[in-house]
């Protein structure tokens, strides 16, 4: 590591900064120096560093430019360690630490010797805009070669390699007020707010609340602005219903008032968030603000004026070098020339003189000047050149001189000799853009204002813009606004105005400005040196000219073709430029191009931010069953089904060998079919029915019949859309006359209880019943297999005997001592019964059934091992025999729809429409592999004729598919047109890998065609 | 992110507290049977899609469970109303003013552009 | 008595139960915060929940002969007891949540339709589907501001109050039945999620969990 270098561009006095202590940091593997209260920028600049970057497209050296969140140019990468790398930072908004870490972002190898910077500048020429477009389009196998190298070039940078070791927070909040913004208008507001009772939220993105004030030269009272910050501040924070956030962004306005503000709570401390008593702070928060009323007290960008090498480092804002001195004690050169269409310029000179520091002129554009601050720069014996603008900086790693010339801007010409001035640094003012951007993500349109020369926001309801948001940038004037817009945002709350006394501003007089954006050079600007509009995308006046005249005249297609404006930085500086010069070209007003739209976020926001706590093992919510502790302890392998978590499969280890899925499941369907096996089925929805239509309502929403279920008794059900396909199904029982208990599927639960209730609020509210959830409730566990009668029966007071409990009942009575309900049902073909109990109790029975289920080898079952049997069956499982598509028909189901119930059930109609009736629909059928070793792909397309010229009409597909130890065979459950008709037939599956399968078209029912196990 | 006044539960909500379920006033004709095809394919799958007043159905799922109607202008996102099932909206394509109309085109405008 | 069947889920003989939580506390622990905890957390399990649905009208004077208490009709009221011990909260213009201590759920329910005879309502006992989760402390705000999108704000969620309403991104009802506590009640199967959740958010403030 290298020396410290010194602060040489530091001034001794004045800035808010600490200069009794001193921080080191790093910034391209140099060490540096700095203070508290300098931001990354401003130590930069008084280190004298003038390259912070390459430009992104050409290469160029750039150097800072701006003093806040519009910065171009000084975007670093930051982080001592790689887990806590941060790309995109801008070091105007970083606030300097001890330690700090930062390289740039561009430049490959490095921003001093640049490779790139070769092609840039000979391939300058060469990159017209949509130079990627043309260049790289073909032949298009090569854009991945060249991406590499561009992307390389570019240098977007990078994120981290590591974890990230800390946690982010969301917040919900809600406010009457939001006020974005803390400067004069922003706090006046506030204060106004606030009074009147209002809950208030202020955020800021900056380190210190006060905006403008901070480093302004004007006062108030007669005192220094930042003492009435000092005052508000003051008040604020005692307030109960304010709440203040500083280093806020507000990054996003969406519908309705719902504003995301980006809080950075330790990114001024270190890299990653510090540790204290032992625990780690949460390094940001992302509030979720539902407001009922937004003050957007934004303020304003200064606009630079573009001219021929605008991009040499030692150009800068006119206003950035105001803050640089008297926020930060920085002067950033020496010898100053401003250039400047407007009166507000002239306080970078005046602060430049008074820090010491030579004014070499300021070339005004107007033909006579006259304000204030005119007469206060001619009183310091400051040269002024009128009519005149900067029309090029010379110099490459930094400004050397300033070429100065008269210019007429109606006419866009030089009109006068050139001078030649020295210096090495160049302030350029253009006027304010007032920051539309959030106002413009509610896709309200901007109104341009001849008045400021500038857009102002379009606004929706419940928002006001005031101070230099609006365009208001005399102090008086914006207090005054703000004050009204807090008054107003309050009572539209309902909360009774305050009174608040403005403190009073100077009154200066002010001379107008004038319209100047591109300054004409002596070449035309497609031949003349580079001036820049959009210094972070690289975009030049030639670029928007040559776009305009390549027959681009929408500002967002100019805007595509060029870049203009993308990415993070939004066109904050270079957007209004650009509007007006492809306005100049294309012989338009700027109100007639238009602007393009503003989009969230407005200054690059961390995932961590936006992800907050919903990560790693809370990324999604996981549902348990209530005996998920056993299975874990078991040893299952788990499957997500929605979001519950079931058991897969159980693997065993034996002789220190764990068994394989396929293992597993062989053994644990043939435990099913030999002996006994338990199952978790806790997971099934369920809906409590009840009401004395609750038969009547189960007739219209399934396809079959259920005047006649009695009392104890338990159906099977599909459920359709009304377009006639099959949309869920389960089990529902009859508990009482007017009451039900209805199964869904695992994943429908909650669709199908919104789905009654549509039915039921919508179309049929005169039907008495009520549907409510138990799914929790209940804990229902799977016993089947020929012993599943012998171990029920010895922890049960039911009475099993196949002839007093038959399929298709359920009982209620005691398991294991505590009350249950029990379905005689099946999903396996096997013998089975369904233990419901509550689900507290549910860990015990399990555990009992185990006790007493050793002698009879009861196995554990998962979720494939219950697919396997029920495929066997030919029982469907809803979402993957069916896809929204498949009719009760298609599936072979008819023996499950009451075609002649009186009521039109959901679906009925459409079962007649003629492309239901279609004869070569795709029909469920059983597939059984030639060769009984193979196992077909689920989702395997089916051809009649594997040897039909491709593109071969594909006539199906496999919807499930196992290995069935039982059969010792490969089978599959398919969809195949006309497939009901198509028994014994031969069908062909071809493979990716080239391979062709045969099956043979065979019944669905695999095992057990005549249901004589399930009835034993 | 939309905030919505639930007319069961008389506040607003925020809109992760709701479900969309299309457009409102859709009647399941009284006797299917006596539909034509393409009467009943109209019912089930042609649906507006106005530029401007619509009314759809939302449920409020995290929440008291009703479905409800909302009036919302589909350039704005305006929320004008919302109304309990049964109910009928108060503000219509029809009955809205010219300004609102010329606003809605001028959004429009700058949506285009 | 209406013609539904009603069932005793619950039983007086000595038999292991498991609360909603008892996996996650095995799993997660419960950290005892120490002396600078902000921020209590503690399961009221085995309570009996009750969902009740019906007319307004129809189940008014059933609920305030046989519970002791007004039936709430204005959105998201909750209402208790003296003792804190028994509760009822508007969960829609037809469902209401009866919170009683555990046992007395099915003779309530018993006798609710006794009083109710044929008109036309619902009980549906949902004990074993959902716990009763108390937060406490000073923090105890800050940490549903972080969780809940609902406001938690005292102006606008008064004692008293009671909602459903997303929670992470789950779905709980918060609701408030003092000053200085909350209650979230939590389904079975998203409670250990929801657990977890409360643990990570409320670190910051060396959350304890009492057991």
């Amino acid at each position: 590591m290298s020396q410290s270098k010194q602060q040489v561009y530091r001034l001794n006095t004045g800035g808010r900064i600490d200069r009794s202590r001193t921080l080191s940091f790093t910034f391209n593997g140099e060490r540096y120096q700095g203070h508290p209260g300098d931001t990354l920028a401003s130590a930069l600049l008084a280190n004298g560093v003038d390259i912070v970057n390459r430009s992104f497209k050409y290469s160029r050296p750039r150097g800072i430019v701006a003093a806040g969140a519009e910065e171009p140019n000084a975007i670093v990468q930051l982080g001592s360690s790689e887990a806590g790398q941060v790309p995109n930072v801008r070091a105007t908004q970083q606030a300097l630490y001890d330690g700090l870490t930062a390289t740039s972002t561009n430049g490959w190898p490095n921003v001093q010797r640049d490779l790139m910077g070769l092609i840039g500048k000979l391939g300058g020429q060469f990159m017209p805009p949509g130079f990627y477009y043309k260049t790289f389009m073909a032949p298009a196998s090569m854009w991945l070669t060249y991406e590499k190298y561009i992307r390389k070039a570019a240098g977007l940078g990078r994120s981290p390699m590591e974890a990230d070791p800390d946690s982010y927070d969301h917040f919900n909040q809600h406010c009457d007020v939001l006020v974005v913004g803390a400067g004069a208008a922003g706090l006046a507001a506030a204060l106004a707010a606030a009074r009147s009772g209002a809950r208030v939220i202020v955020a800021d993105e900056q380190e210190e609340m006060g905006g403008s004030l901070l480093a302004s030269r004007e006062t108030l009272e007669g005192k220094p602005a930042d003492q009435w910050v000092v005052r508000v501040l003051d008040e604020l924070s005692g307030c109960e219903n304010v709440t203040l956030l500083p280093r806020t962004t507000a990054n996003g306005y969406h519908d309705h008032n719902f504003v995301t503000l980006h809080e950075r709570r330790t990114e001024h401390l270190s890299d990653t968030a510090p540790v204290e008593n032992g625990r780690r702070q949460v390094r940001a928060r992302l509030h979720r603000v539902r407001a009922g009323q937004v003050i957007l007290a934004t303020g304003a960008h200064e606009r630079p004026l573009v001219y021929a090498g605008n991009d040499v480092p030692g150009n800068l804002l006119a206003g950035a070098v105001s803050t640089y001195i008297r926020r930060y004690g920085v002067a950033p050169g020496r010898k100053l020339v401003l250039s400047t269409s407007n009166d507000y310029g002239y306080r970078a000179a005046l602060d430049w003189k008074e820090a010491g520091c030579e004014v070499v002129a300021i070339v005004d554009a107007r033909e006579a000047p006259a304000g204030d601050w005119v007469d206060a720069a001619r009183a310091q014996g400051i040269k002024i050149i009128a009519g005149s603008a900067v029309i090029e900086a010379k110099g490459s790693s930094r400004v050397s001189a300033a070429r100065v010339a008269k210019i007429d801007i109606e006419a866009f010409k030089v009109t006068g000799p050139i001078q030649e001035l020295a210096c090495d640094t160049i302030a350029s003012s253009g006027g304010y853009s007032p920051v539309i951007h959030l106002a413009s993500h509610t896709g309200a349109r901007p109104t341009w204002r001849d008045d400021i020369l500038g857009f102002v926001p379009g606004l929706v309801k419940g928002v006001q813009a005031c101070g230099g948001a609006n365009g208001c940038y005399a102090l008086g004037d914006v207090l005054a606004e703000g004050v009204e817009a807090g008054i107003k945002a309050a009572a539209a709350m309902g909360h009774a105005a305050q009174t608040v006394s403005l403190p009073s501003a100077e009154q200066l007089k002010q001379g107008p400005a004038v319209a100047l954006f591109q300054v004409p050079h002596e070449k035309p600007t497609l031949r003349g040196p580079k001036q820049f509009v959009d210094l972070q995308n690289d975009v030049t006046a030639a670029g928007i000219e040559l776009a305009t005249r390549e027959g681009f005249e929408s500002i967002e297609h100019i805007k595509r073709y060029t870049a203009m404006g993308f990415g993070t930085d939004q066109g904050k500086l270079g957007n209004i430029n650009g509007m007006a010069i492809a306005a100049r070209c294309l012989g338009r007003s700027i109100p007639e191009v238009g602007t393009t739209v503003f989009r969230p976020n407005y200054t690059p926001v961390t995932f961590g931010a936006i992800v907050g706590r919903h990560c790693r093992e809370l990324f999604d919510p996981e549902r348990y069953t209530a005996l998920h502790q056993w299975h874990v302890e078991r040893g299952a392998e788990f499957e997500d089904v929605g979001q519950w978590k079931r058991p897969w499969y159980y693997p065993q280890k034996l002789n220190g060998k764990t068994e394989t899925m396929h293992e597993a499941v062989a053994r644990e369907c043939l435990a099913v079919r030999e002996k006994v096996g338990i199952l978790d089925a806790s997971t099934l929805g369920k809906i409590d029915i009840q009401g004395p239509d609750a038969r009547e309502f189960l007739a219209r929403v399934y396809t079959n019949k259920w005047e006649k279920l009695a009392v104890g008794r338990c159906r099977y059900g599909l459920m359709c859309k009304d377009d006639g396909m099959v949309t869920d199904d389960g089990v529902t029982s009859c508990l009482a006359d007017n009451h039900f208990l209805m199964t869904t599927t695992t994943g429908g639960a909650a669709a199908i209880l919104e789905w009654l209730e549509l039915w039921h609020q919508t179309e049929w509210p005169e039907l008495d019943v009520y549907f409510s959830s138990v799914t929790d409730h209940w804990a229902t566990m799977t016993v089947t297999g020929p012993d599943a009668r012998k171990l029920l029966g010895e922890i049960t007071d039911i009475d099993l005997d196949r002839d007093s409990f038959k399929f298709m009942d359920w009982r209620s009575g005691t398991v294991a001592g505590v009350p249950a309900r029990v379905f005689r049902i099946s999903f396996t073909g096997e013998l089975t019964f369904e233990i419901n109990v509550q689900a507290n109790y549910a860990m015990h029975v399990w555990q009992t059934l185990f006790k007493h289920g050793e002698k009879y080898d009861l196995t554990p079952y998962g979720t494939e091992t219950m697919h396997v049997l029920r495929a066997e069956k030919g029982f469907i499982i809803v979402g993957q025999e069916t896809d929204g598509s498949v009719t009760p028909e298609d599936l072979g189901m008819q023996w499950a729809v009451g075609y002649d119930k009186p009521y039109s059930w959901i679906g009925k109609r459409a079962l007649t429409r003629s492309d239901t009736k279609r004869e070569n629909r795709k029909q469920l059928v059983g597939l059984k592999p030639k060769d009984p070793k193979v196992v077909l792909e689920e989702g395997a397309q089916i051809v009649f004729d594997p040897k039909h010229a491709i593109p071969m009409p594909m006539v199906g597909h496999v919807t499930s598919s196992y290995f069935s130890p039982v059969l010792d065979s490969g089978f599959a459950l398919a969809v195949v047109k006309g497939g009901h008709q198509k028994l014994g037939e031969t069908v062909y599956l071809p493979m990716a890998d080239g391979q062709t399968f045969e099956a043979e078209i065979v019944s669905t029912i695999f095992y057990d065609p005549k249901g004589e196990r399930q009835n034993v | 992110m939309f905030y919505i006044y639930c007319p069961y539960c008389g506040e607003h909500r925020e809109e992760e507290e709701f479900h969309p379920k299309g457009q409102a006033h859709l009647e399941r004709p009284k006797e299917p049977e006596a539909c034509s095809d393409e009467e009943w394919g109209d019912y089930l799958f042609f649906r507006d899609n106005p530029r401007g007043v619509h009314h759809e159905m939302w449920v409020h799922a995290v929440g008291c469970r009703k479905f409800f109607n909302v009036t919302r202008h589909t350039v704005s996102y305006e929320i004008l109303e919302t109304y309990k099932m049964g109910e009928q909206p108060s503000i219509t394509a029809d009955s809205q003013n010219q300004p609102r109309e010329a606003a809605a085109v001028s959004h429009k405008e700058g949506v285009r552009a | 008595m209406s013609n539904a069947a009603t069932f005793d889920t619950r039983t007086e003989t000595a038999i292991p139960v498991e609360s909603s939580l008892a996996y996650s506390y095995r799993h997660s622990g419960a950290p005892r915060g120490g002396g600078a905890s902000r921020l209590q957390l503690r399961e009221r399990a085995m309570l009996g929940h009750l969902i009740l649905r019906g007319g307004a009208i129809v189940l008014d004077e059933a609920v305030r002969d046989v519970l002791g208490l007004n039936l709430p009709g204005e959105p998201q009221t909750l209402v208790q007891d003296a003792s804190g011990e028994r509760s009822i909260q508007w969960l829609s213009p037809d469902e209401w949540l009866v919170i009683v201590p555990g046992g007395e759920e099915f003779p309530l329910e018993t006798k609710l339709r006794e009083h109710l005879g044929s008109a036309h309502f619902a009980i549906s006992d949902v004990s074993g589907g959902q716990t009763l989760v108390e937060l406490s402390g000073e923090a105890a705000r800050e940490l549903l501001m972080k969780t809940v999108i609902y406001d938690v704000h005292p102006s606008h969620f008064p004692v008293g109050k009671g909602v459903t309403t997303v929670f992470a991104k789950a779905t709980t009802i918060i609701r408030r039945p003092s000053e200085d506590r909350w209650e979230l009640v939590i389904r079975r199967s998203f409670a250990d999620y929801c657990y977890r959740w409360l643990l990570d958010a409320g670190a910051e403030y060396d959350i304890n969990v009492q057991q």
